[in-house]
């Protein structure tokens, strides 16, 4: 389970990566969502992946570790927040240059 | 308190001549003099102390960590340059009223006149070495200014800026010096600097500390071989020059040597290189001198030559000749003074400073022409002037240094040489430009004498000269034993400063200098020539040669890493993080870890393949937008379905919600966006970035994996166990976020509202061009309301609010909580505006996103302070079971206040953004060319 797992972190962060070097914004937000996946699931894991329950209290004793979960939460939220906000840079940047290029670089 | 006082009345007097700029120059000079004045008076109140052989220390501590402290010293040699400094530039000041002209701005010139007095004053007065590099860096600042006083002049401009590169420099590296000092004594104080006098002479970094101070030392006073920057400060008005050049700027080096003498010096490294320095300055200095055409010139380098003798003197093995040097810079300081001042005079009047033309002013201006010829006759070492006295101490201790063995004799013999020189220059002074004929084509025709008032400070300073040469005993003896014996830091030896000692070597080298110099000036014509047929090596030039090669290099080598391209930044980035840690995973022994695997199960593998078939279709159909984003919500969702699978129901919460806002929000961007990317990247170049980024993936599912089957020792268990006793609740990922590390949370919403704000003044004003239709040139809708949607989303509305209140009612003891409730609420509201429009929308729901946001912040925020009230620290919770009919047993904690808190950015944070960009759509439809 952990090498699927790393495995797929792995990928989904060589596709966030490809995609954030494109010359397009709307590419590169999409890459950044991408990163941020991957990055929120490594987060996650370093409290380690195997068989847990949640961690609220009850009988149990195996709960899953709470810390990373906690940080990773609000990374999801941070996350929609930077990604808004490079998106709304992208559409400043179309809206003032007429072009989605990420220099700025006009089409035509 | 008065030493601080001293330094710093100039800076705030500095103010003034600018406020009475306006009001006639005599005022405004009247101006610029008052805070000199009140520091002679303040000066003049420690006198007695001073020549009791007392040393006032004022400190103020101030950063103990760092050694830094406001502190300020007055000792003998500290208050003769105070004392210099301010009576000079008292004359300078009473001087420049007249020397500037009408367009010159005054203001501006007194202003930096003050500013630069402060920064001297603060270099001598300084008992705290670091306090004393801040004025330090500060007179190289301020005289950059003066010199380039006349910024319309491209010399002036030149000047000034080889002057502030050279002293920048030299500047650095006594800064490192200092430092170094600081950390060999442990302390920066001139106290106990002085006092750790061996330990710095023995200890191994002695020569790395003496060379740094040196290269300080030396730039600042104009030593060979850096020199050549003061001939090409004489841009400067002469003002200037009379003041930062003879009397205060050079002689900050020189000081330095001084002060430093007690710690640093009594070695053969010191005497090796501040006495060759010293003589080679002051041979070139002298020699130079006397090929000089320009008035100011052959000031120039004769400064540097008397500045060489003074290292010399510093240099040499002996304490009287550190008496000699303290005592030449109080003789070179007065008659160079002068003698600028005279040649300010005569530029003045004649309207150049060219010595071919300008010729047998004696007749013209016959009090400037006696004042300029006794000054000069002083600077010449002619007997019964000042210039005589210092200039005999130094021929005897050239003549009692043996460091040099058998070769001890060359000492002398250069020293005689820079004699003559400087007996042949002063003499050029003199006879060129007084006697020798007639004026040759002088710009102002007749010359006359200047104004009565601009003569005084001559007048003053050569009488200063006069008494000094004539009865040393009686002015200057008393202020030089004080002042020598601060420098050399203990008991003078025997030394007396009469005219006359009877016939000795000394005399004779004075002799043979005087009648070998009056030939050399005899023999003039064909030294000139042969001058004149050198190869000139204009340092000017080749220092803007060096200043521009540096440029460009700069120039080119920021092109190379900067050119423009943010593609080409984030591979450069992402090369270097990929070799950072690349580097430290493999030197890991083996990737794998102790810890065995847990078993794949069937739904995780096929999640997994799901997920990655996702991503790849994202990254290949990424030129068609909207399959790509399509791709990526699976992707999300996929994501969603991990959290849930391990043991995190919070994050699958909050994915799932964020998701639906995510790709809500990338398609109203898309809208406005072109449908299509254009295919632009060359093979090349999709190859080095597919390269790339399968790097970056294998290093991180490598690290992930490396790191997951490995031990690890959380502490979960603090939180596990607390949680409940110490926060009142069993959702222990809720009660981390919101109290045990509250603070971080409180932090991370305040960061959403920011962006929030900054995504609203992001989209205020933006101008889009709307498109008419899609990519296929069919046009869009524009009015078509969705029936089904809108009744649905109407009927939606309460029960989704209804959820986002258990959900976050329930957060502290089971998943869910204010971020996740907020997310609800959004998408919930979100809804509406896609159904119904935003103008629908917020007739019905008049609320202001950003007092929601903000609402929000302050809510928790006041949670937080609200636990101060009761002694406890910073967002500490309280929690407390309450009994209400019908509903039962609920708890209540504080905790949930400060939730609250979360709920409403979150809130108020999405929508902000959301109903903002929504709007853009709203407007007008322009067609557009898509």
């Amino acid at each position: 389970m952990e090498l699927m797992y790393a495995l797929l972190i792995g990928l989904l962060t060589s596709c966030g990566v490809f995609l954030m070097l494109r010359a397009r914004t709307f590419p590169v937000v999409i890459g950044l969502t991408l990163l941020s996946y991957a990055v929120n699931l490594f987060l996650f894991a370093m409290g380690r992946i195997g068989e847990a329950v949640p961690a609220v209290l009850g009988e149990r004793v195996d709960y899953a570790d709470p810390l990373p979960q906690a940080l990773v939460l609000t990374a999801i939220v941070i996350g929609f927040a930077m990604t808004a906000f490079a998106l709304v840079l992208s559409l400043r940047a179309q809206g003032e240059l007429d072009s989605d290029h990420v220099d700025g670089k006009g089409d035509r | 308190m008065t030493l601080a006082l001293i330094v710093i009345l100039p800076l705030i007097g500095s103010l003034l001549p600018l406020l009475f700029n306006k009001h006639g120059r005599s005022l405004c000079a009247s101006m610029t003099m008052l805070a000199p004045v009140l520091g002679m008076i303040l000066l003049w109140q420690q006198a007695s102390a001073v020549f009791a052989g007392e040393t006032i220390v004022q400190t103020w501590r101030w950063l103990d960590v760092l050694g830094l402290h406001i502190s300020f010293r007055l000792d003998g040699l500290s208050f003769l340059f105070a004392l210099m400094i301010l009576g000079i530039g008292l004359l300078v000041i009473l001087y420049a009223r007249y020397y500037l002209a009408k367009k010159d701005p005054m203001g501006r010139f007194f202003a930096y006149l003050l500013l630069f007095m402060s920064a001297m004053l603060g270099v001598v007065l300084s008992e705290n070495l670091l306090l004393m590099m801040f004025f330090w860096e500060m007179t190289s600042l301020s005289s950059f200014l003066l010199i380039g006083y006349w910024s319309h002049s491209t010399d002036a401009r030149k000047g000034a800026r080889m002057a502030l590169a050279v002293t920048g420099a030299g500047g650095l590296a006594l800064l490192a010096g200092v430092l170094l000092i600081g950390q060999v004594v442990g302390s920066y104080q001139l106290t106990d600097v002085f006092a750790s006098g061996d330990l710095l002479r023995d200890h191994a970094l002695y020569p790395v500390i003496l060379v740094l101070v040196l290269l300080g030392v030396f730039t600042k006073s104009a030593q060979f071989p850096f020199h050549f920057w003061l001939p090409h400060a004489m841009a400067a008005p002469t003002p200037v020059s009379a003041y930062l050049h003879s009397a205060t700027m050079v002689k900050a080096g020189v000081f330095l040597l001084a002060r430093l003498y007690p710690a640093l010096s009594d070695t053969d490294l010191w005497f090796y290189l501040v006495s060759s320095a010293g003589m080679a300055t002051l041979l070139v200095g002298a020699c130079t001198a006397l090929f000089q055409h320009d008035l100011k010139g052959l000031l120039a380098y004769s400064t540097i030559s008397h500045l060489g003798l003074i290292t010399l003197l510093f240099g040499l093995d002996s304490r009287l000749a550190a008496v000699a040097g303290v005592f030449h810079i109080i003789n070179h300081a007065t008659f160079k003074a002068s003698l600028f001042m005279a040649a300010g005079i005569i530029d003045h009047e004649t309207g150049t400073r060219d010595m071919r033309r300008i010729n047998g002013l004696l007749r013209f201006m016959p009090h400037t022409a006696t004042l300029a010829m006794v000054a000069a006759s002083a600077m010449a070492g002619v007997p019964l002037l000042n210039g005589f006295l210092s200039k005999e101490m130094f021929f005897s201790e050239t003549l009692d240094t043996h460091m040099l063995g058998s070769f001890s004799w060359l000492i002398p013999l250069g020293a005689t040489l820079g004699g003559v020189f400087s007996v042949a220059y002063s003499l050029r002074f003199i006879h060129d430009v007084f006697f020798n004929g007639k004026p040759v084509n002088l710009p102002k025709y007749p010359p006359h004498e200047p104004p009565r008032y601009m003569k005084v400070p001559v007048e003053i300073l050569v009488a200063m000269c006069l008494l000094v040469g004539l009865a040393p005993g009686l002015t200057v003896a008393g202020l030089l034993s004080v002042a020598a014996q601060a420098t050399v830091g203990g008991e003078l030896p025997e030394y007396s400063l009469a005219i006359w000692h009877g016939f000795n070597l000394p005399l004779l080298m004075s002799f043979v200098a005087l009648v070998v110099g009056v030939l050399v000036y005899a023999a003039r014509a064909p030294l000139f020539a042969w001058y004149a047929r050198q190869r000139e090596l204009d340092a000017k030039l080749v220092f803007e040669r060096m200043v521009q090669a540096a440029v460009r290099g700069a120039g080119q080598f920021t092109l190379l890493l900067e050119n423009g391209s943010l593609q080409r930044y984030l591979a450069c980035l992402l090369g270097a993080a990929l070799i950072v840690s690349g580097y430290w995973l493999f030197r890991l022994p083996s990737l794998q870890g102790n810890v065995a695997m847990t078993p794949i199960d069937g739904t995780s593998l096929a999640v997994a393949l799901i997920m990655s078939v996702a991503a790849l279709c994202t990254v290949f159909w990424h030129r068609k937008r909207l399959v790509s984003l399509t791709m990526l919500s699976v992707v999300g969702l996929g994501v969603v379905l991990a959290f849930a699978r391990f043991a995190a129901p919070d994050l699958a919460l909050t994915q799932i919600s964020v998701e639906v806002v995510t790709i809500v929000l990338l398609m109203l961007a898309l809208f406005f966006l072109p449908a299509r990317s254009p295919r632009e990247s060359s093979p090349l170049r999709r190859g080095r970035d597919v390269l790339l980024a399968l790097m970056c993936g294998g290093l991180v599912a490598a690290l992930a994996f490396a790191v997951m089957t490995r031990p690890y020792d959380s502490i979960a268990s603090f939180f596990l166990q607390n949680s409940l006793t110490g926060g009142g609740g069993t959702n222990v990922v809720n009660v981390i976020l919101v109290d045990f590390r509250g603070f971080d949370t409180m932090g991370e919403i305040t960061v959403l509202a920011i962006a929030a704000i900054g995504i609203y003044a992001l989209i205020d004003g933006l101008r889009l061009r709307l498109p008419g239709g899609d990519s296929l040139g069919k046009p869009w809708a524009t009015r078509g309301e969705q029936l089904m949607l809108v009744n649905l989303s109407r009927v939606l509305l309460p029960l989704a609010l209804l959820i986002s209140v258990f959900i976050f009612l329930r957060g502290h003891n089971l998943p869910g909580g204010g971020f996740i409730a907020g997310l609800i609420t959004a998408v919930a509201l979100i809804l509406q505006y896609v159904a119904s429009g935003e103008e629908w929308t917020s007739e019905r729901w008049p609320v202001n996103y950003h007092y929601l946001a903000a609402a929000g912040v302050l809510i928790a925020a006041a949670t937080g302070f609200g636990s101060l009230f009761f002694g406890y620290p910073f967002l500490t919770s309280a929690f407390d079971h309450f009994h209400i009919p019908l509903i039962g047993d609920i708890e209540l904690a504080t905790a949930m206040l400060f939730d609250l808190g979360v709920y409403l950015t979150v809130v108020g944070a999405t929508l902000l953004i959301l109903a903002n960009l929504g709007k853009l759509s709203q407007m007008p439809l322009r067609r557009g060319d898509f």
